[in-house]
């Protein structure tokens, strides 16, 4: 009992980078139509300069949780600028190929800067060691990493519900075009979102970085299962990419410790499975014909 | 056409339509051709609508309707030709600038967001012009939108849809609206109602361009009728010549 309380919280929190990230991917995916190859070099890279920013300049993680998803919404907007706006017209294979072509990019950049060898980073003072609760010990830090990606995936969740940018966001998510029709510049919000997702992304990478190893190839399985969680939850449906990105780290985790040899297969089982029930996701919309 | 069907289209228009002619046009579409990729699909079409006055495009499917009133929104770009709004040229515009210097959109799916709720549905677009229905006065016309104002939008049936897509631009004060087939799959009593509801709008000077299968409906809330066919208007009828004309002009349109 107290091994498969402490695999569902760990499952709960790699849950969290997953619907953090996924939630990003979403948005993204919703207003501008690109699915962000990018994303998971996107965490990557918000663990990698978390450890930087520890290492040379003695920023520790409170300052670096603020920090560099501010450094990353920047990124994203320059990125948006720069390239995936000008293939925005095109299909949208084509800025698929861009950002996977970036993904190459900034994984090799990370190489040759910082080896391959992982970056080190400690658990933050405060939250470090193990909580018992009557015979069950959990580590203090992943029940942390779970309740702030709860936090923001509801602060999210709220933005996107209760205010004008989020019914603008919903809206031409759902319809671009007819979004426009009524008068909305949707072309003024594409840039913010943008740099709003990669900000996501980027705070699962500083969240994930005192538990997993940091290196620039991090976030190549991570993207693969981000895709898995997106499909699970139904493509462009933001409540779909929080709670699927909760059930895949679930499942992951159970998998390593039950079945270790199919870990990696039983996300991709319980995605197919989905599929064939409900093609258009769990959350997702049926398409109308 | 036959010239004496010329001659018809122009004492016609004349004699039924005086607010159409001079300066005191509203929306102003000359010389529009469109394609798609290298299909032609509309050539030279000129037409326009006066302030409170409701002008048909009829015709049959393919004939070219939904286009042009794409064209007019700026969602269709492939184009040539002018189309104007009181006056300002908006042919090089975007769909939401169009939008908001008053062109209302209502298209033929009706354009109800699921993600949305019914009033949100309502807040949605901007409000452009003075006239803009306060959302009170919205809700006092359309009492069911004010029951469901909490539900999802595509929870409401096909009429209150209809309903809730004219009463959306009517809040954002769209002097012009771009309605798209509004009786399409609708019961006789909602028809009748979206037909109340056109006359209303009318008689607060807000010109109604409106594409339609259903000549009979078409018939009782027109000003004027544009016939469409290959892309091409073919003829420009009064409503009393549509109607004197009524059984011939549905032979000719195959329906």
């Amino acid at each position: 009992m107290s091994a498969f309380l402490q695999y569902t919280l760990q499952g709960l929190a790699a849950g969290g980078f997953y619907a953090l990230s996924a939630l990003g991917l979403a948005v993204i995916f919703g207003v501008l139509g690109v699915v962000n190859f990018s994303h998971g070099a996107c965490y990557m890279l918000g663990a990698v300069i978390s450890a930087v920013l520890l290492a040379e300049l003695h920023v520790g993680f409170w300052v670096a949780l603020v920090v560099v998803p501010i450094l990353m919404f920047g990124f994203g907007v320059l990125m948006e600028r720069l390239l995936v706006r000008w293939l925005l017209a095109l299909d949208p294979l084509y800025n698929f190929l861009l950002t996977f072509g970036l993904t190459l990019i900034l994984v090799e950049a990370v190489k040759q800067k910082y080896g391959v060898s992982g970056l080190p980073y400690e658990v933050p003072a405060g939250l470090g060691g193990q909580v018992s609760i009557g015979s069950v010990n959990l580590s203090v830090y992943a029940i942390f990493a779970c309740l702030f990606s709860v936090v923001v995936c509801v602060a999210v969740g709220l933005l996107l519900t209760k205010t004008r940018i989020g019914m603008i966001v919903r809206a031409s998510t759902e319809a671009p075009e007819r979004t426009r029709a009524l008068g909305i510049n949707v072309g003024r919000w594409v840039t913010p979102v943008f740099g709003f997702g990669i900000a996501l992304a980027g705070l699962a990478g500083v969240l994930a970085a005192p538990t997993r190893a940091i290196t620039a190839e991090m976030g190549s399985n991570f993207i693969i299962i981000l895709f898995a969680v997106v499909v699970i939850g139904g493509l462009g449906s933001i409540l779909g990419a929080v709670v699927a990105g909760f059930l895949v780290g679930l499942v992951e985790a159970y998998g390593i410790a039950y079945a270790p040899t199919y870990a990696q297969i039983v996300i991709f089982v319980l995605m197919a499975l989905v599929v064939l029930v409900r093609p258009s996701g769990l959350f997702g919309r049926e398409e109308v014909a | 056409m036959s010239d004496e069907t010329t001659t018809t289209e122009r004492t016609g228009a004349a004699a039924e339509t005086p607010a159409a002619q001079g300066s005191s046009r509203m929306l102003e579409v000359t010389g529009l051709s469109a394609w798609y990729g290298e299909a032609r699909v509309l050539t030279d079409v000129a037409i326009d609508v006066a302030p409170g006055e409701v002008v048909t495009l009829v015709g049959r499917n393919g004939a070219g309707k939904t286009t042009l009133l794409r064209s007019v929104m700026g969602l269709h770009r492939q184009i040539e030709g002018t189309i104007s709004l009181d006056g300002t040229d908006l042919t090089r515009r975007s769909a939401d600038a169009r939008a908001r210097a008053g062109i209302g959109w209502v298209p033929d799916d009706r354009g109800i967001y699921a993600s949305l709720t019914v009033a949100e549905n309502l807040l949605l677009p901007p409000v452009v012009h003075a006239d803009a229905w306060p959302l009170e006065r919205v809700y006092e016309f359309f009492p069911v939108l004010h029951e469901r104002r909490d539900f999802p939008g595509t929870k409401l049936s096909g009429g209150e849809q209809q309903m809730l897509a004219m009463a959306r631009v009517l809040r954002m004060g769209s002097r012009l609206l771009l309605l798209d087939e509004p009786s399409e799959g609708l019961a006789p009593v909602i028809v009748q109602r979206i037909g109340e509801i056109i006359r209303e709008i009318k008689g607060q000077g807000v010109g109604v361009l409106l594409v339609e299968q259903n000549v009979k409906f078409a018939s009782t809330v027109a000003d004027r009728h544009y016939l469409l066919a290959q892309g091409k208007v073919v003829e420009h009828l009064g409503n009393d010549d549509f109607r004197a004309r009524e059984s011939e002009l549905l032979t000719y349109l195959g329906m």
